[in-house]
């Protein structure tokens, strides 16, 4: 498996390339079985104090099930964790210094949304004297004042969506998880939360784990983004680092758009490979790849649509260029994707950004065009 | 509204006739000024004050209002529990054969359950009285209160506990605090149901009662053999008032809240 370290920067989050940093979770060898089936398997994980560490991966994949064992609902059948340097696992969950945000948001629907939001904090040490002020924080926090009267469904859904993220900060946790908290909200509204959300993690420095299977959502929100498969953690890393250097197949068609053309490879130089993917088509010229691979052997070759560049004559400055139809056009308003044929029966999708209102309207189907991409466009993949 | 049609308008009133008829003459002959029961001779009230002043009659109301307001309080408690550890007590040893013996007693024979209480009683040296009649009753009744409860129980959201458990709260303050107070109506439910059949209950009542106590449908029972008298009539009348209040109630409050919950569950 090909790992790929960002070089730390001066000045930027990324306590995970400190070796002095100290882990605020531990994940260390978890199993976690229900009867025959297996949901975590293995699981070595660190998260960082102040981390936005988002869990991403289909229905299925032990996502929910390792947020649950953070939050004291279950217990793992091997391996510890850790959190705090604490081993957790016997303390229940209202001994916790975690919170959660459920998916159905979970409010008391007996009670106001003032209550909901002091219903932590009156069962905390906190002095009955400051309790209010503390709501009242959490109120103008999450733009709530006005509804403190309210029970929760004489309130939209964004804003009960808002009440279970002020109950759940209201008692200022080390750790907040936070279950599919935008999964009821509609598109638009979607958006504006993944902002508001980063903005107050920013600013109660809470270390925040989301669970979501929305990759765009954990690609916007999160500092590092684990993606899941079958309760195996198959990457870790930043947003960008896993969508421009995805190790696996798996990951690289699971986040974003994603051409997978599979060849044979074969070395050209130092971090070059030639992959030749079809009978009498040149082979594509792949730079810049870390990977380390056995001239013959079987790979896929990766590349994003919005790498490859449609043109109408065949460019002269590009490693890799090759002629094809165009089969299908999808029309997006900002993007335009085409799916052309190669000659050898290959589909490949471009993108292209409509950047003018009259032009980009020059392509139609059955039309010849050519793509092109530089050899550092896309990424050799062995598994 | 739309208008009947004759068939339907006639289906309708031989049916309700069929299941109101006998009530509606009852308390017609209720208000009957003759001492005979089936011949009319007036309007007249006078058999609810002769009522009123028959000591044996109201020894035996009390008996029954008390019967009923403590079994059916009991009945509550243990029905609530019981449905609260089949329906979140996840899996254990033995749950499906629980779960179908709490329905059990709904569906066998009264005269079996009375009897079976009754040589328990005797077995155990019980004497008969007040005590055993609340024992039986509260045994019947927690069944109703457990079947009312859990099925309530099993759409309320587990999430909300667990997010009170995630906020702090011990299990029995999480059931206290969040569980109770959402239940509440199906737990009133219960108990109105369990009120009404603890009211009018005859069979399992006469095998637990004693020579001290008797329950009012016991003595109806009894005195109805040695004649039926206008005197009892008014007192059915009574108790039919009583049972329509109750059987009213308890559908209004689960109607409200089935309304209730639809309002909230929309809103999440």
């Amino acid at each position: 498996m090909a790992e790929t370290k960002p070089i730390p920067q001066e000045g930027t989050f990324a306590p995970w390339t400190d070796p002095q940093a100290v882990p605020l979770i531990r994940f260390k060898n978890v199993t976690k079985r229900f009867g025959a089936f297996t949901a975590i398997d293995d699981l070595t994980l660190d998260i960082y104090p102040q981390e936005f560490f988002a869990l991403l991966g289909p229905s299925g994949c032990g996502k929910t099930t390792m947020m649950r064992m953070l939050a004291g609902f279950e217990t793992p059948s091997e391996g510890t964790i850790e959190i705090d340097g604490r081993d957790m696992a016997h303390v229940p969950p209202n001994q916790r210094a975690v919170n959660m945000m459920f998916q159905s948001y979970a409010l008391f629907p007996h009670l106001s949304v003032y209550d909901n939001i002091a219903f932590g904090l009156k069962r905390s040490d906190m002095p009955k004297a400051e309790i209010p002020d503390r709501v009242q924080e959490m109120l103008r926090l999450t733009r709530l004042e006005q509804f403190a009267k309210r029970k929760p469904h004489q309130i939209s859904g964004g804003q009960r969506q808002r009440v279970a993220l002020a109950r759940s900060l209201a008692k200022a946790p080390a750790l907040l998880l936070l279950d599919e908290p935008l999964g009821a909200l509609d598109k638009k509204l979607r958006e504006e939360t993944q902002f508001e959300l980063m903005d107050i993690q920013e600013k109660t420095g809470t270390t925040f784990v989301i669970v979501t299977h929305d990759q765009e959502e954990a690609m916007t929100v999160a500092s590092r983004v684990a993606v899941m498969d079958a309760g195996r953690i198959v990457q870790v890393d930043t947003p960008p680092a896993i969508y421009e250097t995805p190790n696996t197949v798996y990951v690289a068609d699971f986040i974003g758009d994603v051409n997978l053309i599979e060849g044979t490879a074969t070395a050209t130089g130092e971090y070059a490979y030639d992959v030749s993917f079809a009978a009498g088509a040149d082979p594509i010229h792949v730079t810049e790849c870390e990977a380390d691979i056995a001239d013959g052997s079987h790979v896929t070759f990766a590349i994003r649509p919005e790498k490859i560049l449609v043109t109408r004559e065949q460019p002269d400055d590009r490693a890799n260029a090759v002629e094809g139809t165009i089969i299908d056009i999808g029309y997006l308003g900002n993007l335009s994707t085409y799916h052309v044929e190669l000659p050898g029966g290959q589909m490949v999708k471009a993108t292209m950004t409509n950047s003018s209102r009259i032009s980009r309207r020059d392509y139609s189907w059955e039309d010849k065009v050519w793509l092109s991409f530089r050899a550092s466009a896309g990424v050799v993949l062995t598994e | 509204m739309r208008r009947l049609s004759w068939f339907n308008a006639t289906s309708l009133t031989i049916g309700f006739a069929f299941l109101y008829l006998p009530m509606v003459i009852l308390v017609i002959y209720s208000f009957n000024e003759s001492k005979l029961v089936t011949v009319w001779a007036g309007f007249s009230t006078k058999w609810y004050g002769e009522l009123f002043r028959n000591e044996a009659f109201l020894d035996a109301a009390w008996v029954t209002l008390r019967v009923a307001l403590i079994s059916s309080t009991l009945a509550t408690v243990l029905g609530t529990a019981a449905a609260y550890v089949l329906v979140r007590g996840g899996k254990f040893f033995g749950k499906t054969l629980f779960s179908g013996m709490i329905y059990a007693p709904l569906v066998m024979p009264d005269v079996i359950l009375g009897l079976s209480l009754l040589l328990l009683f005797i077995a155990v040296g019980l004497d008969r009285g007040m005590l055993t009649i609340i024992l039986a009753h509260t045994t019947f009744s927690m069944c109703y209160v457990a079947v009312v409860v859990s099925s309530r129980l099993v759409s309320f959201d587990r999430s909300l506990e667990e997010a009170a458990l995630d906020l702090g709260c011990t299990a029995w303050d999480a059931f206290r605090s969040v569980t109770l107070p959402i239940i509440a109506p199906a737990v009133i439910s219960g108990w109105l149901l369990g009120f009404t059949l603890s009211l009018d209950d005859l069979v399992i009542a006469s095998f637990a009662s004693g020579p001290s106590s008797t329950t009012l449908p016991i003595k109806i029972f009894s005195a109805v053999r040695l004649g039926v008298s206008p005197e009892i009539n008014a007192l059915s009348s009574i108790l039919i008032g009583f049972v329509t209040i109750g059987v009213i109630t308890f559908s209004i409050t689960t109607k409200r809240a089935v309304v209730r919950r639809r309002r909230e569950e929309n809103a999440t």
